[in-house]
């Protein structure tokens, strides 16, 4: 007998080596199989009315034709509001939570609230809106309303990924500043911040995407069901894509099958474009640092 | 409180010691000094004198508490929550926990480098400027002389010949020899007294440690250096006066050649002759 060759055990050890990584891979596979029939099915039905017209011009006929102009510039004008409150919100308190506060169970406590804001269903913040924004402060049904509305709801996402990303940049480095003297702000400002930004940048990006897809928090908010004119300010009500696509697909009657699809389409265009531009950005970002 | 009287430690903190007329001939003054990381004793009863300008190595088996004194010579040990202290430390006879002690200014005079070398992830220049822009709230310095603050802290540590051409290039980019000396260079543009070093050459090579050495003997006179190893050719090479620590208190403290050659302690003694550490 060889010493080196192959035994019977070798071979069966090596039979079920094979069978578990194809089951492996296989579940990966059939994980992204959703994504691929859904942007297949997407393109193959909408693809055909997607035109500049159909993104810059006015629905018309009850809805039924024309364009989606008002909707996609309502969805922009939301997410950027929502950005505008919650981007800086999220960010100081995140840096407050990772670099400023004590470890005592105060500081757990308002970490244990943030999971648990990020779990609270969409349908409840929407009600939340309503009585706090709409009704409370008295901003009405307008894009301030919705807009803090999906600021809320997404600030657990900015919070986490500021944290982590902060919590990423490597203890030494802060040593290394205050050693040197440095207060807890001139070693955040100086060195922390800059190489936490692409991190940061990244899930405020993720954030946007969530945002943009959000239908609940917005339609008792400010999305309106149809506008005949654009927004003059924040304290108006707007169309949004995402309200949009309901909608038509569900409320009116006569509209021609290629509408809704195109309108997901654009939907989650948008969304797949705001990651890649994540992605790429992050990328970007770490082969421009080195540590 | 804020004393309007300058003591003569401020005054001795104030401008660069000067060994000759300095005020007091002692750094770092510790009486009693005992200290706890929650409930386990690190530190008990330390009793030490180290002297002004020269360099003092500590010596001692893992966990003797050797880098944990270094750490309370600065304060950086209170940064964890569960540690506490009894007894005093004086830096150039001012006691570091009084009140009116500034713990920005404490570090600005006394420096630290790590096992580890801990550049900024930043440009050599910007690493050697860091410091002297936290400290300097005067008019902002001209390009020429932002140059010479670099170039005079790079010749201190015997890097500028090799890294002139390079001073753009990230800091992390270097060996971790030259690293290890930007580190030390990085501290001397805000002129410190004292330089703590905890273990500064245990992850370089050979060579490293021998260029380190070189320089932190280099350095001897013009600041007082503390300086905790694990290699005792290293204490025996690179330093003026050796302490020995074993299970969290002093046993030795005398000229290294006199610790190395008769040891007064059986302790001492048994450790440099390798029967345990």
């Amino acid at each position: 007998m060889e010493m080196f060759s192959e035994s019977i055990l070798n071979r069966k050890n090596k039979r079920t080596q094979t069978l578990f990584r194809t089951l492996f891979m296989l579940m990966t596979l059939l994980l992204i199989l959703p994504v691929l029939i859904i942007l297949g099915t997407l393109i193959y039905k909408g693809g055909s009315i997607i035109s500049v017209d159909f993104l810059f011009t006015d629905p018309i006929k009850g809805m039924t034709a024309g364009g989606i102009f008002p909707a996609l510039f309502g969805t922009v004008w939301l997410v950027a509001v929502a950005l505008m409150v919650s981007v800086p919100l999220g960010v100081a308190a995140a840096i407050y939570l990772s670099e400023y506060a004590p470890n005592n169970w105060f500081t757990r406590a308002i970490n244990l609230a943030i999971i648990n804001l990020a779990g609270v269903p969409s349908i409840v913040h929407a009600l939340f809106g309503v009585g706090a924004f709409v009704i409370f402060f008295g901003f009405g049904t307008s894009i301030l309303s919705a807009s803090l509305t999906l600021a809320i709801m997404t600030l657990p996402v900015v919070i986490v990924a500021t944290k982590e990303s902060l919590q990423a940049v490597p203890e030494a480095f802060r040593e290394a500043c205050w050693n040197m003297g440095a207060t807890r702000w001139q070693t955040i400002r100086r060195v922390v911040l800059p190489n936490a930004v692409s991190g940061i940048l990244t899930g405020v990006i993720l954030e946007v995407s969530r945002t943009t897809g959000e239908t609940a928090p917005i339609m008792f908010t400010g999305a309106a069901f149809f506008l005949p004119f654009l927004p003059q300010s924040v304290f108006d009500q707007t169309m949004a894509m995402s309200l949009h696509l309901f909608v038509v697909s569900t409320q009116v009657p006569g509209v021609p099958n290629a509408l809704p699809y195109g309108v997901a389409l654009v939907l989650i265009a948008m969304v797949l474009l705001m990651n890649s531009i994540s992605i790429a950005f992050r990328m970007h970002l770490r082969g421009k640092k080195k540590w | 409180m804020i004393q309007s009287q300058p003591t003569a430690a401020t005054q001795a903190m104030a401008s660069h010691i000067d060994p000759e007329t300095a005020t007091s001939d002692l750094a770092i003054r510790t009486q009693k000094l005992d200290l706890w990381y929650g409930t386990f004793q690190a530190l008990s009863q330390i009793d030490l004198n180290i002297k002004n300008g020269i360099i003092t190595s500590m010596i001692g088996p893992s966990g003797c508490g050797k880098s944990t004194f270094l750490r309370s010579v600065n304060r950086i040990n209170e940064r964890l929550g569960y540690v506490r202290i009894k007894g005093t430390i004086e830096v150039f006879d001012k006691d570091i926990y009084d009140q009116d002690v500034e713990l920005v200014q404490l570090r600005k005079q006394i420096g630290m480098v790590f096992q580890r070398p801990n550049p900024l992830p930043a440009s050599i220049r910007d690493n050697i400027l860091y410091g002297h822009r936290l400290h300097y709230s005067g008019k902002r310095l001209s390009r020429t002389e932002q140059d010479s603050i670099v170039e005079d802290a790079l010749r201190q540590v015997l890097l500028w010949d090799k890294v002139k051409d390079k001073l753009n290039k990230r800091a992390t980019g270097l060996s971790l020899e030259e690293q290890q000396k930007l580190c030390i260079a990085r501290l001397l543009p805000v002129q410190p007294q004292i330089l703590l070093m905890d273990e500064p050459c245990s992850a370089l090579d050979p060579k490293g440690t021998a260029a380190v050495e070189e320089l932190i003997w280099e350095l001897r006179g013009k600041y007082t250096i503390l300086i905790v190893t694990h290699n005792m050719a290293q204490a025996r090479r690179a330093s003026e006066e050796c302490i020995f620590m074993l299970m969290g208190k002093v046993v030795e403290h005398t000229p290294t050649d006199q610790l190395f050659v008769t040891p007064r302690h059986k302790e001492t003694a048994d450790y440099i002759e390798g029967r345990y550490g």
